[in-house]
């Protein structure tokens, strides 16, 4: 199946404010790489997730795929067209067919909307044509595809008068109204109690069963674990590991990978303790990233080499089902989480 | 077995609101705590431990109702006047919150606030307490120089390890850190949660960790108890909590959180739990309950150690052995 959404070495970047230092030495602002060679695609009917911590640009990638930020190089296709090429009316009707949801259903519906004109609102900018009884009919549908059954219950409900689990659905309808080939979701359920994100995520598998395509943005390798049939891990703006979310999860192959597994809180088996790796340190600074493979300040098994040359994104030796940007990548295949 | 540093009887407190029902928000805790070990409190928001660890360190609001019994080495906390109950502070019981910017002034420097409570709590000033403050910071893994640095200047795991150092100041037996790693990205929360344990085990510190992620709870305590509607429903090692839960609410809770492993699908739990100011007879989880039976509506079940692992406060545990053996908290 063709991938309905492509991203090909996309690179974005920000300005940061112009310091006085910058001033004094008249230059510009470093500017701040947050996403930098990024290339992934996402078939109908299947969920990647993008997984990092905070500050590794997954964020930037998803908006960079629905067009929200103009990346600096690289393309993004959405069922073969490239963003970049769009007139301004193509791109609002691609709007409708790739949509996103967010993490913070507080912030993403208007507290002074009722449940339906929330759902409708789409609608109104994306098909003025429709009559009132068909719009209606759009939203109920929508919303009980959400899980909000019987609609009649929530249509003239406030946010306010939600559960967040519930508010997060009402958000899911407003993103679904249109009938969109894409969704992308922003941490959908980090905000949530560990009993409710259940529901939302399952709401996402059936929604992929349906044939939509899923962009799952996540810090949670758990929610990866369980949601994504494909995993891209980044690290400071870069992919460094790409695969199935089972091989990659069972037997990582790139160190920060296996140092995120690592991180996972669980329940320990005797004596592991000892055996767990942490990664010591801290994230490098998006406007000075390291030379050569930008883990290589935190890496256990960094080399010279590491040290002046980026790795490249490839499939390692025997693996062709993923990729992996690490120099040593073909050595003894890092080992799985329980091992030490 | 060593004395409890810190021993809670029938915690409850209750939010009197004008013109309305009060909030329950804790119904009724106890437990105790040892030198050097630590219990996790889990549970998902409103359960009420927050509240409770708030409770404990008497910094809740004057609208709050506090009863039952709180002992730190033996000394009853709730009955001591503001003032008496400062001194407990810091020197006996410590706290470190979520997203450490709370507990740190962002216009004073590190090292200079940790000066600070320990020229306040005169455990040392001057030169002395600059030493103090640099070591403080060296337990926590910050190099003791980076202490002339503003928050803003640090990471969140950072400010996270200032916030411990500053509560380890006045050398305190117990800690109280509520969600210490939920603002945090899983790297860092690793390294807060590795460093608990390390300062736990060297100083015979005694620790509640309040979060609301099993896994973390799991990780890194002795004991855990699950918490539901301000009340304990289970209460056992951490491991067992986790592997062999036993209360229905612990075992649906243990089934919503995702794992690594994707074999086991993870389920959501159906309802809500009861609103604060609703007045609950029996056991809290019975509208959710699949198992709720004659008993559960109006009898409330009491957390008592069942079948020789742990306590669980459920009824349908009642048939089980009888253990003469005193409870597990209070043993």
């Amino acid at each position: 199946m063709s991938p309905l959404l492509e991203i090909e070495d996309l690179a974005v970047s920000f300005a940061p404010r112009r310091t006085l230092a910058d001033a004094i030495a008249r230059r510009g602002p470093e500017r701040l790489r947050a996403v930098d060679g990024v290339s992934l695609s996402v078939e109908p009917g299947t969920a990647l997730a993008l997984v990092g911590e905070s500050g590794s640009g997954k964020t930037t990638t998803a908006m960079a795929a629905l067009g929200l930020v103009r990346p600096d190089a690289g393309a993004v296709r959405f069922d073969g067209q490239d963003l970049s090429g769009l007139t301004h009316s193509q791109r609002k009707r691609l709007r409708g067919r790739a949509q996103m949801i967010y993490q913070d259903p507080y912030g993403s519906l208007d507290p002074r909307f009722r449940v339906s004109q929330s759902v409708a609102e789409p609608l109104e900018v994306h098909r003025p044509g429709l009559s009132r009884a068909e719009r209606d009919a759009a939203v109920v549908t929508a919303l009980e595809d959400a899980g909000l059954a019987p609609a009649s219950d929530f249509l003239h409900r406030f946010p306010h008068e939600l559960s967040g689990g519930q508010r997060q659905r009402v958000a899911i309808a407003a993103a679904l109204v249109l009938g969109p080939e894409l969704l992308v979701a922003d941490e959908p359920a980090s905000m949530l109690d560990v009993s409710v994100q259940a529901g939302i995520l399952a709401l996402l598998d059936e929604l992929k069963a349906k044939g939509l395509a899923i962009l799952l943005i996540t810090h949670d390798l758990s929610v990866a674990a369980h949601h994504a049939d494909r995993v891209a891990i980044m690290y400071l703006g870069a992919i460094v590991e790409e695969g199935p979310t089972a091989t990659v999860i069972r037997a990582p192959r790139h160190p920060y990978t296996r140092a995120l597994i690592d991180a996972v809180p669980r329940p320990r088996a005797a004596g592991e303790a000892a055996a767990r790796r942490l990664v010591a340190g801290e994230p490098a600074d998006a406007a000075r990233l390291p030379s050569g493979c930008r883990f290589h300040p935190r890496c256990p098994i960094a080399i010279d080499r590491c040290r002046v040359e980026s790795p490249l994104l490839r499939a390692p030796a025997g693996d062709a089902g993923r990729c992996v940007a690490c120099h040593r990548a073909d050595d003894a295949p890092a080992s799985g989480r329980a091992a030490a | 077995m060593t004395e409890p540093v810190l021993s809670v009887r029938d915690l409850k407190v209750r939010f009197a609101l004008p013109g309305r029902p009060p909030l329950r928000a804790v119904r009724g805790v106890s437990f105790d705590l040892r030198p050097g070990e630590r219990l996790g409190l889990v549970g998902e928001s409103g359960c009420g431990k927050s509240t409770l660890a708030m409770a404990i360190l008497g910094l809740l609001p004057p609208t709050a109702e506090v009863s039952g019994e709180v002992r730190v080495e033996g000394r009853e906390l709730l009955a001591l006047d503001e003032r008496a109950r400062d001194t407990v502070r810091w020197t006996k019981v410590a706290m470190v919150f979520q997203g450490a910017m709370s507990s740190l002034n962002p216009v004073v420097r590190v090292e200079d606030q940790i000066v600070e409570v320990l020229s306040v709590h005169r455990v040392a000033r001057g030169r002395a307490a600059r030493e103090r403050a640099g070591e403080l910071l060296e337990q926590v893994g910050i190099p003791a120089r980076r202490g002339r640095r503003y928050p803003h200047e640090f990471s969140g795991g950072m400010r996270q390890r200032a916030a411990i150092a500053m509560a380890l100041a006045c050398s305190p037996r117990v800690l109280l850190a509520d969600e210490p790693t939920t603002a945090l990205d899983v790297l860092a929360q690793a390294q807060i949660l590795e460093l608990l344990e390390r300062l736990s085990e060297q100083l015979g510190l005694a620790v509640v960790l309040v979060s609301h992620d099993l896994g973390v709870i799991a990780q890194s305590c002795h004991r855990a108890a699950v918490m539901y509607a301000g009340e304990i429903m289970e209460c056992s090692d951490a491991d067992a909590v986790f592997a062999r839960p036993r209360h229905p609410y612990a075992r649906m809770l243990v089934r919503a959180t995702p794992t690594l492993d994707d074999g086991e699908p993870i389920a959501a739990i159906p309802g809500a739990p009861p609103r604060l100011d609703a007045r609950l007879d029996g056991c809290p989880f019975t509208p959710r309950c699949p198992h709720a039976f004659e008993p559960c509506r109006d009898e409330r079940p009491s957390l008592a150690a069942r079948g020789g692992e742990g306590a669980v406060a459920c009824h349908l545990y009642r048939s089980a052995p009888a253990v003469a053996a005193p409870q597990r908290e209070t043993a």
